[in-house]
């Protein structure tokens, strides 16, 4: 037998939600015939002109990240749990229409239709590392708008000490979310000054291009100096509080996941250190993790005061 | 060839070739530079590829008793020890990652993971079980240690509960794959209490007519 011919032990234990992702596969291509090719993944250019940002500031041995293993290295367990599975599962991911809706202690609540959302600002391309709590990172050449700028356009009142974002929630689209895996939907908090902070990008696009859907398409939030899962995806809501909102990760393990979740290679997480982290595709995991994740001049001043082994 | 020895010869094949498959991918990536044979994270993936089958085969070496048993087959206790030696393997390839890919030979910080983070402190303790039991699995050392050997040997038991605790203490939410573990590990586990106890008991054997 050639080893080629062996199926993959990942496939072999989740047969069953292969088959799933495969039948949704057949029915979305006997769709897609009669609709004609308009695939969400299909890997679109985004539109207009999209600005290089000089906040986009790499290190020596910073490389962007090929775009396979961006796409196909995901963190999003609306479409499953094992890492690989995103791309599969969010093959055929919907994004249109998609509603925002902005609401809580803001001048200007309302609801928008994305485009409209984003059409007052500016593309900009963000080259960002992005570190992910299990201690390993990519620098990722994200498209977006700056947060800052959506915060100041809807007015936060003077209450407005947070903001929440809520992810979609639609068992229909997400299929892991039928499981109880992590307590839905998927939520994250800054607070108002982190989320005014000119590095907090919202993004939607990779590349270039329209934002994949394991990626967190159509609009997720982008927070450099923070770990991986502060990012939220698939947002369709931002409410503005005066209390420091909950995040499901801190739900689901407050003693291991916290709030603030900035990247510091001085306070490990309990099950393994944070000091290094490996760059993918390396294999060893030998690259120091920076404070802030290397972004500290900018964003230090944030925390004077605080401790940090405390708020985690 | 007896059919024992053609079992044999097919369980060493198929135990050998995750081995193979995985050096195959590595191969490819560094060799032929095909980013598509292995994931974004290749330190990761090896970990979790070694690691899944050293817990597989202590599984499979758990069931040459029940099927003994069950079968009758006595020969089949020839395939234990090689099953057996098969998961100390992975199980060495797996802590060698986690010696090279994750600490890269750092020796505190090795020492500082094994001490405060309790899924490492048992997944080393499992490696020194199956360790000792490997080191002891030649006719030598059974000769050697004479009835103490099986006492020593029963120490698999806990191995097998030590390496799911392992599996499931590192998983962050999605405790599916652990659970299947556990239940094969209970029920392999259960065979045996289940076995004692209908041995010793009269009033359970099967009675005649």
């Amino acid at each position: 037998m050639r080893s080629s011919e062996i199926t993959p032990k990942n496939v072999y234990l989740r047969r069953r939600e292969f088959l799933q992702a495969s039948a949704a596969a057949l029915v979305a291509a006997g769709y897609g015939s009669l609709a004609g090719p308009a695939d969400a993944q299909a890997r679109t250019k985004l539109k207009g002109p999209i600005k290089k940002s000089p906040l986009s500031v790499l290190g020596p041995n910073d490389k962007i990240n090929q775009y396979q293993h961006v796409t196909t290295y995901n963190n999003f367990y609306e479409f499953g749990t094992d890492k690989g599975e995103p791309a599969v599962n969010a093959r055929n991911f919907r994004t249109t229409p998609w509603t925002l809706e902005v609401e809580g202690e803001v001048a200007k609540p309302a609801k928008y239709q994305l485009e409209d959302f984003i059409k007052p600002f500016a593309l900009e391309e963000r080259v960002y590392r992005m570190r992910c709590v299990e201690a390993w990172s990519m620098v990722i050449p994200w498209v977006g708008i700056p947060l800052k700028d959506v915060v100041d356009r809807v007015q936060p009142t003077g209450k407005a000490q947070y903001i929440e974002f809520i992810t979609l929630y639609d068992v229909g689209r997400m299929p892991m979310q039928r499981s109880n895996v992590l307590d839905w939907p998927y939520t994250e908090g800054l607070r108002l000054d982190e989320a005014r902070h000119p590095l907090a990008l919202l993004a939607v696009g990779i590349y270039d291009e329209v934002m994949p859907g394991q990626n967190g398409a159509p609009i997720r939030l982008v927070v450099p100096w923070k770990y991986g899962f502060k990012g939220g995806k698939s947002i369709v809501k931002m409410r503005f509080v005066e209390k420091q909102p909950k995040n499901t990760w801190q739900v689901m393990a407050a003693h291991e996941y916290g709030f603030y979740a900035n990247v510091n290679p001085n306070v490990d997480h309990p099950r393994w250190s944070q000091a290094r982290e490996r760059r993918l595709p390396d294999i060893l995991a030998t690259t120091k993790t920076q404070m802030f994740n290397g972004y500290e001049n900018q964003v230090a001043s944030l925390y004077a005061g605080m401790d940090l082994r405390k708020n985690y | 060839m007896k059919p024992i020895a053609l079992l044999k010869a097919a369980a060493f094949a198929a135990a050998a070739i995750p081995a193979a498959a995985l050096a195959y991918r590595f191969y490819r990536f560094f060799y032929s530079q095909d980013i598509g044979a292995l994931p974004a994270n290749p330190g990761d993936y090896i970990t979790d590829q070694t690691g899944t089958w050293a817990l597989a085969l202590l599984v499979i070496t758990l069931t040459v008793t029940p099927l003994r048993r069950l079968t009758n087959w006595n020969e089949l206790i020839k395939l234990r020890r090689m099953l057996g030696l098969f998961s100390f393997f992975y199980a060495t390839l797996h802590m060698l990652t986690w010696v090279v890919f994750v600490n890269f030979f750092d020796l505190t910080a090795m020492i500082a993971d094994v001490v405060k983070r309790p899924y490492i402190t048992v997944g080393m303790a499992t490696f020194l079980i199956l360790l000792s039991l490997a080191v002891t699995s030649n006719r030598f050392a059974q000769r050697r240690l004479g009835r103490r050997w099986q006492t020593l040997h029963r120490l698999v038991y806990v191995a097998a509960i030590g390496a799911v605790i392992h599996f499931w203490w590192q998983v962050k939410a999605d405790t599916t794959l652990p659970l299947r573990w556990a239940v094969a590990v209970a029920l392999l586990l259960g065979f045996r209490v289940w076995w004692a106890w209908r041995s010793k008991t009269p009033a359970a054997r099967p009675r005649p007519g």
